[in-house]
């Protein structure tokens, strides 16, 4: 199997794929990005904190024009894990208001982005609908 | 006795549109020269310049204003709040005066962006020949459009439907949101100063361009090139300044400028609502108003899918109502609380800096009385709201001299 590596460093590979947040042991907000302390409560101390990999679809938009070398139309969205908000693609359906509907049951899943001159495969995640 | 209010003593927007003939610095002399003007004072009884243009931000639109209309030594403040430059211009004036660093003030907003694309939230990343973890996602290529989207059309079409999703609205979205575009479209007919005055069916809008469902092209605002100026004056300068001057003098009497608080969701889909509703709050309070005694109000329709969000933000409506709202007919310009009769950022145009002056100045013309045929007869009080993404927010409400 090819080599693979996250395309962003909050997607774990291990096991089942799944994203990890940094969360604040102070107030418990949630970030995936690195923060130099809490936006919410200023606090500097996080811990790793694994997202659930299912949720509801709470909003989207079916974006119609992009940057080179992003296929087009493609399903945007704010999916509810749990109580954690993911920005993320609906993935695995047309992106059409037909198949992407508001409050629609979701789960993540992986793709395989692109590979690079070494062939290691970034992986990138989606959401697609759980039927 | 002279209070420690703050006026607009004269105001000015250009045409916005294509202006070819015309580059950044000779829209800010034209808006800035006709706003002094408007007032009937010159530059020379400036005492500080706030001056924005948000596509060149480390330009000094402010010194490069100055050597066309008037290098006198003031202190200049070159400002960029995102789509808030202007209103953030207009209050860093007012800021000044209402200290008592100095009696008057100027405020300057201008852009040119005709023939500009899609405003992007957010720089892209090259993809690189190999993959190399980098920036605070640790991100190996770039995410706009592989993990959501950053571009404005999407964003904001997002913040519509969210609305709808928590309100439990059942109706067709798309076309709600079109009919927002098509009251906007049909207010712009009697503004000969926005960049379109084309007035859209529903279908039509519908089947226009798709940019980000449920936003069609005339439901996001047109890039276009324009600037808006005003002077403020203290209330103890404006007694002595003559009979028309204090007549057509307008009041503010809020002006408020706020930033997203932290909110669970708002490192995914930037929040606009609730720094709008703090503003909207603190606006209220300090002119000692309601939302039912506004009689107009412009507020940032930079897509139709965000106009009915701030309906409820600006609490023009009961929480969780802004579909009534609009289905009632209130924010056409015959209902009970007319919104964008300007034609909104949508035919209007949004040259951002602009754009936080130029609201300004559709409010303070119908308060005035100056507004033609587009006039709200008897308008005494409105408000101007603009959100900048990132974010930052700014309302104005004004009033009428007595
Ligand atoms: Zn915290």
């Amino acid at each position: 199997m090819a080599k693979q590596i996250p395309l962003v460093d909050y997607l774990s590979l291990d096991g089942e794929p799944h994203l990890v947040a940094n969360e604040c042991t102070g107030c418990g907000a949630r970030y995936f990005d690195r923060r130099n302390a809490c936006a919410s409560c200023s606090g500097t101390d996080f811990r790793k904190a694994t997202i659930p990999t299912e949720g509801e679809l709470r909003a989207f938009t079916i974006v119609s024009f992009a940057a080179p070398g992003i296929p087009v139309p493609f399903a945007a969205g704010v999916v509810d894990c749990g109580g954690t908000s993911v920005r993320a693609n609906v993935i695995n359906t047309d992106p059409d208001p037909d198949h992407v509907t508001l409050g629609m049951k979701v789960r993540l899943a992986t793709y395989v982005v692109g590979a690079d001159t070494e062939g290691t495969e970034a992986i990138g995640f989606g959401f697609e609908p759980l039927t | 006795m002279a209070s420690d209010d703050v006026w607009i003593l004269g105001i000015h927007m250009t045409k916005f549109g294509k202006h070819t003939d015309k580059d950044t610095v000779d829209l800010a002399s034209e808006a800035a020269m006709a706003a002094l003007a408007d007032g009937g004072v010159t530059m020379k009884q400036m005492g500080v310049l706030a001056a924005g243009n948000l596509m060149n931000a480390s330009g000094g639109i402010g010194q490069q204003l100055q050597k066309q209309v008037g290098q006198t030594g003031i202190p200049v403040y070159n400002v960029a709040n995102a789509c808030a430059t202007g209103a953030t211009a207009l209050r860093v004036a007012y800021m000044a005066v209402k200290a008592g660093e100095c009696d008057m003030g100027l405020a300057v907003g201008v852009e040119k962006l005709s023939g500009a694309g899609l405003l992007s939230g957010g720089a892209r990343k090259d993809d690189g020949d190999t993959w190399t973890p980098s920036g605070r996602y640790g991100a190996v290529a770039a995410v706009d459009g592989r993990i959501g989207t950053e571009t404005m059309p999407g964003v904001f079409a997002q913040v519509g439907m969210e609305y709808l999703h928590k309100n439990a609205y059942d109706g067709t979205s798309f076309e709600l949101f079109a009919r927002i575009s098509e009251k906007n479209h049909a207010h712009s007919t009697l503004n000969p100063l926005a960049a379109y005055q084309k007035k859209f069916t529903v279908e039509e809008i519908m089947n226009d361009v798709m940019i980000a469902y449920p936003n069609t092209r005339p439901m996001c605002s047109a890039n276009c090139d324009g600037a808006a100026a005003a002077v403020v004056v203290s209330d103890a300068k404006l007694k002595t300044l003559g009979p028309d001057q204090q007549r057509r003098a307008v009041k503010i009497a809020a002006s408020v400028l706020t930033t997203d608080p932290w909110e669970e969701a708002c490192q995914i889909l930037p929040n606009v609502n609730s720094l709008t509703r703090l503003a909207a709050n603190q606006a209220y309070e300090k002119a000692g108003i309601g939302p039912e005694d506004l009689d107009l109000v412009e507020l940032h329709d930079c897509f139709a899918t965000a106009e009915l969000v701030h309906y409820d933000n600006l609490m023009l409506c009961p929480e969780g109502g802004a579909v009534d709202f609009f289905e009632s007919g209130a924010s056409w310009r015959d209902g009970k609380t007319p919104v964008n009769v300007s034609g909104g950022l949508e035919s209007k145009g949004h040259p951002i800096a602009a754009t936080g002056i130029a609201n300004i100045w559709e409010v303070c013309h119908h308060l005035r009385g100056e507004a033609g045929d587009r006039q709200i007869e008897g308008a005494r009080v409105g408000l101007a709201h603009v959100i900048g993404l990132g974010s930052a927010c700014g309302v104005h409400i004004l009033e009428r001299a007595a």
